[in-house]
């Protein structure tokens, strides 16, 4: 078996169902944002701000941007290892990619919770 | 090694197939999608942040027309990278894994998702 250490769950087999699973939450997520922002007619800040402070909104919300993390580095890991066959230029582009990524999952939380 | 073997290197007579121009540009709008993740928290942080930051996140998708071609291209590589990640989930399930059924479902994603990126564009402007 090749095993490769910068891949997200050390196997393929994981990282591909990681990414599955992970893409089916982020096409509910989005559906669900533009079928929000289409339904809703004259969106205001009181019912947009109303939405994002309900729980399940809120737990709706994390579980699409964890989901968003695990999905953005497998895809990105698999573009970057077919692409970039310096492994210094790799390495550095996949730790930058890797700091982007928590650089977001950080502030979709604090936007979520309000910081 | 036979020097005589056929060679054929006139690039401008080789084309990709159809199946592989939508995986590479799968590809390319994840990356973009990824990229665009910094206007898609920025409007969400400002948005929620108080009345005058929602109003000022509806103004420059109201008026600026930089906000709205950015917003559309964004929705387009939503569009088309949700179209081609289900032809995925299709060929896992073992649907149409097939070289014909490989070329039609490449044509739908390209059909279906240049109809959503059309209603996009409606709904942006």
């Amino acid at each position: 078996m090749v095993t490769n250490i910068t891949n997200f769950g050390r196997s393929g087999l994981s990282d591909w169902l990681l990414q599955r699973v992970s893409a089916v939450i982020l096409a509910l997520y989005s559906l669900f944002i533009v079928g929000f922002l289409l339904f809703s007619s004259g969106l205001d800040y009181a019912a947009w701000s109303g939405l994002f402070a309900q729980t399940w909104m809120r737990i709706f919300s994390l579980l699409a941007f964890i989901s968003l993390s695990a999905h953005a580095w497998v895809g990105l890991w698999t573009v970057t290892t077919d692409y970039l066959k310096p492994t210094g230029i790799r390495i550095g582009t996949q730790l930058i990619i890797i700091l982007a990524i928590f650089v977001f999952l950080v502030w979709g939380i604090t936007v979520l919770w309000g910081a | 090694m036979n020097s005589k073997r056929p060679v054929n290197l006139d690039l401008s007579t080789i084309q990709f197939p159809l199946p592989a121009l939508t995986s590479i540009a799968h590809r390319i709008t994840g990356v973009i999608l990824f990229i665009g993740l910094i206007f898609a928290f920025w409007a969400l942080d400002v948005s929620l942040s108080s009345p005058a930051g929602f109003a000022a996140v509806s103004d420059v998708l109201a008026h600026n027309f930089l906000a709205k071609f950015v917003a559309w291209g964004l929705l387009s590589a939503l569009a088309f990278h949700f179209v081609a990640g289900i032809k995925h989930l299709l060929m896992d399930m073992d649907i149409g894994v097939t070289l014909e059924g490989g070329v039609k479902k490449a044509q739908i994603t390209v059909v279906v998702s240049a109809v959503l990126i059309i209603l996009a564009g409606v709904w942006v402007w």
